[in-house]
């Protein structure tokens, strides 16, 4: 796993993640949370676009997708406990 | 509860006027009850399930904001009304459509009563964040009954929960519903004809969290799921294996690309034949009319006003009928936000997004819809972005004047070949100019007036789902009313009006030959203006009663010449080579393809950006480009032809 600080956007396909913090306006990151982007969730990444667009993202029961400028401001966190894993 | 079959008053089924309501319960105003409910809840399944088509749409004054009103239907005589609020995630006014909910819910809005009760709907495959939303909502201590949807998922997929026990962790009524089998649904009468009597009753009183702590609502919520034996269902393994295949790699752009031309082919060929055989019902009647009213200025105005000038309108109703059932099967069973998803990155280009995509198609039909249909784009500042484009897609009312144009000045040769004829090759390349425009457009926007901070594209993606003929059906007539309400109102005014200018002023008593009349005063007045771009008086003329509608040009391009509707168009097109060279039908061609002439589309632009500023700059940036784009295609012509 990259060190330092990653982000949601240094995923790969199936990887999960704990969400730390998002470094974001408010308002953006307030409808984040609400869509499940929350501190202390669980992130998997699905798919992405094809192309090479914005990529979709697995959380909270729920399926939503963020460009890579946006998913760069959602810090993870390196958890002992639930280590970042690789699924496939 | 009143079960009177008897009471004597008359049953109407007219809406109550928000604006004349008092703001309080009083015993003379019908209940209200609010649906509220995040977006993907079913919350308007729900709406259309309990009020049929007994609802209105409506928008609030100085908001761009929508909701609907309805007559519940209901087992007794009791009037209650529904009206189902924007789709939220929260309370917490920021976007304008939570604004809205948080305003209505509250009674903080002058020109809507408060609601008597709610009804929060929430999709109970998802239990632990849509029951975020029940935090705010029960805070407003309203009589509440809380709609877990989707029960037939949730069972399908192998999850559980305990209404009993949420309902008194809650202390308000749970119930499981189905809104799209309709299953649960007694329920919610049993609540609705017993609002009246709850309207007294103490408000429950829970312990909530506090409401701007989204992790602490967000606990609060699992907390509840929790106590109340949960068990979320299964990932959907459907949504899995189809977007496997729709965001393939490969394949996804390959399908994307398919349904796009599916829906684009549809409806122009499928549309057609119904658009030709209403043309032909108006146009037939028009004559039939004409035999048998008495030869009077009344028929004149019946016929060639009001008939003829609605019947243009009308007849575009099947291809936007067509259009919103598709967007309507797209939308309905989950393939939008794909689309959306795999357009994203193209459209970023031009300084757009994802969302953009399916209203700047849907112009290709009727930039009408297309601008309705702008209303899932979030980001304000891209909405307005797409709204300001959506017209310069070449949009079915400009085939009418191209069609005739074409035939009349483009010889019927072929190029490259036998691959393609030259009239075809203008056809497309009309529609590549108003791309072309559109895109240059849109980058000078959200490079200037409209820049975002930051993107904001933020795409839920809902599971797939079958889309129900009902919504569907109620999806089309709903838009079907909205048309035919507009078609009826501004299109009928600018008809009646065309007609008046052009049979006054009276001379001795007669109707004045067309040079004389306020029309073609005007077309003489502005002639100078348009002199330079090649066209006379009478073209200022079709320019004039085309800015209501383009397809009217042709109608009045009939009119000036006076050719009757079943003469063959051919007489039209050598009747059009006396007043137009080739240079000046050239820049009569991109003259349509840039200018804004169409007061439908003004007006929904109006109504969904909430006052004239936006439409009166889209009107005026689109004239300057229509007027420069002619008075360079005709030099260019000119210079060129000789």
């Amino acid at each position: 796993m990259p060190s330092g600080h990653s982000t949601l956007a240094d995923l790969r396909t199936g990887q999960r993640c704990i969400l730390d913090r998002l470094d974001l306006p408010d308002d953006l990151s307030r409808r984040l949370m609400e869509l499940g982007f929350l501190p202390g969730n669980e992130v998997t990444l699905g798919r992405r676009a094809p192309g090479g667009g914005p990529r979709v993202y697995r959380v909270d029961g729920t399926e939503g997708a963020l460009r890579q400028e946006t998913a760069r401001h959602l810090y993870v966190r390196r958890d002992p406990e639930s280590d970042l894993v690789v699924l496939k | 509860m009143s079960d009177c079959h008897n009471t004597g008053q008359p049953k109407i089924n007219l809406l109550p006027n928000p604006n004349i309501l008092p703001p309080r319960p009083a015993a003379e105003r019908p209940i209200i009850v609010a649906i509220v409910g995040p977006p993907n809840s079913g919350k308007s399944t729900l709406f259309n399930r309990l009020t049929g088509l007994r609802q209105k749409v409506a928008n609030f004054p100085g908001v761009t904001v929508e909701h609907r009103m309805g007559k519940a239907r209901l087992k007794s005589e009791q009037e209650v009304f529904l009206v189902d609020l924007p789709g939220v995630y929260s309370l917490n006014p920021r976007a304008e459509d939570e604004q809205v909910t948080h305003d209505v819910l509250k009674g903080e809005r002058p020109d809507f009563p408060k609601p008597d009760a709610v009804i929060l709907i929430l999709d109970v495959t998802n239990l632990g964040r849509n029951l975020v939303l029940a935090a705010p909502i029960l805070h407003l201590a309203l009589p509440t009954l809380v709609l877990l949807n989707m029960a037939d998922d949730l069972a399908q997929r192998g999850g559980r929960v305990d209404v009993g026990a949420l309902s008194a962790e809650l202390n308000t009524p749970v119930a499981l519903i189905s809104a799209s089998k309709g299953t649960g649904i007694d329920r919610i009468q049993q609540f609705l004809l017993g609002t009246a009597a709850r309207l007294n009753a103490p408000p429950a009183r829970i312990e909530l969290p506090i409401l701007q702590d989204v992790p602490k609502c967000r606990q609060w919520a699992a907390q509840l799921g929790t106590r109340a034996s949960y068990r979320a269902p299964a990932p959907p393994i459907w949504t899995r294996r189809l977007d496997a295949i729709f965001l393939h790699p490969f394949f996804g752009p390959l399908i994307f690309a398919a349904v796009v031309v599916g829906v684009f082919q549809s409806i122009f060929s499928w549309a057609q034949p119904i658009m030709n055989a209403l043309q032909d019902a108006v146009t037939v009647s028009g004559v039939w009319m004409t035999h048998y009213l008495p030869d009077t200025p009344w028929r004149s105005l019946l016929i060639d006003g009001v008939w003829k000038g609605v019947g243009s309108v009308i007849v575009f109703l099947p291809q936007i009928l067509l259009l919103f059932l598709f967007i309507g099967i797209l939308e309905d069973s989950g393939y939008l936000a794909r689309a959306a998803l795999i357009a994203d990155r193209t459209m970023a280009r031009i300084g757009l997004q994802g969302k953009s995509f399916i209203p700047l198609l849907s112009a290709y039909a009727c930039a009408v819809p297309a601008v309705m249909s702008t209303r899932v784009i979030e980001d304000k500042r891209d909405r307005m972005a797409t709204i300001m484009i959506a017209p310069l897609m070449t949009c079915s009312a400009r085939l009418p004047i191209y069609t005739l144009l074409i035939a009349a000045f483009v010889p019927n040769t072929h190029i490259l070949g036998n691959f393609l004829s030259l009239p075809v090759a203008v056809m497309l390349g009309l529609y590549f100019l108003g791309f072309a425009a559109a895109v240059v457009v849109a980058r000078l926007l959200k490079s200037t007036i409209l820049q975002s901070k930051g993107s904001s594209f933020i795409l839920e993606m809902p599971p797939y789902r079958w889309p129900t003929a009902r919504s569907l059906s109620l999806r089309v007539l709903d838009r079907a009313k909205v048309f035919l309400h507009r078609a009826g109102t501004v299109i009928l005014g600018v008809a009646v009006g065309l007609w008046v200018l052009a049979n006054l002023p009276l001379h001795n008593g007669h109707v004045p030959a067309l040079e004389h009349s306020y029309a073609g005063m005007i077309g003489q007045a502005i002639e100078p203006l348009i002199k330079p771009l090649g066209f006379n008086w009478k073209i200022g003329i079709g320019l004039i009663t085309s800015l209501a509608a383009r397809e009217v040009i042709v109608g009045t391009l009939g009119t000036i010449y006076g050719i009757e509707g079943e003469e063959t168009s051919q007489t039209l097109q050598a009747a059009v080579h006396h007043d137009l060279s080739t240079a000046g039908a050239i820049a009569l061609l991109v003259f349509f393809a840039f200018a804004m002439q169409c007061l439908s589309t003004l007006a929904v632009v109006k109504r969904e950006t909430g006052g004239w500023k936006w439409p009166i700059f889209q009107f005026s940036y689109m004239l300057a480009l229509a007027y420069s784009g002619s008075w360079l295609a005709f030099h260019i012509t000119q210079h060129f032809l000789g």
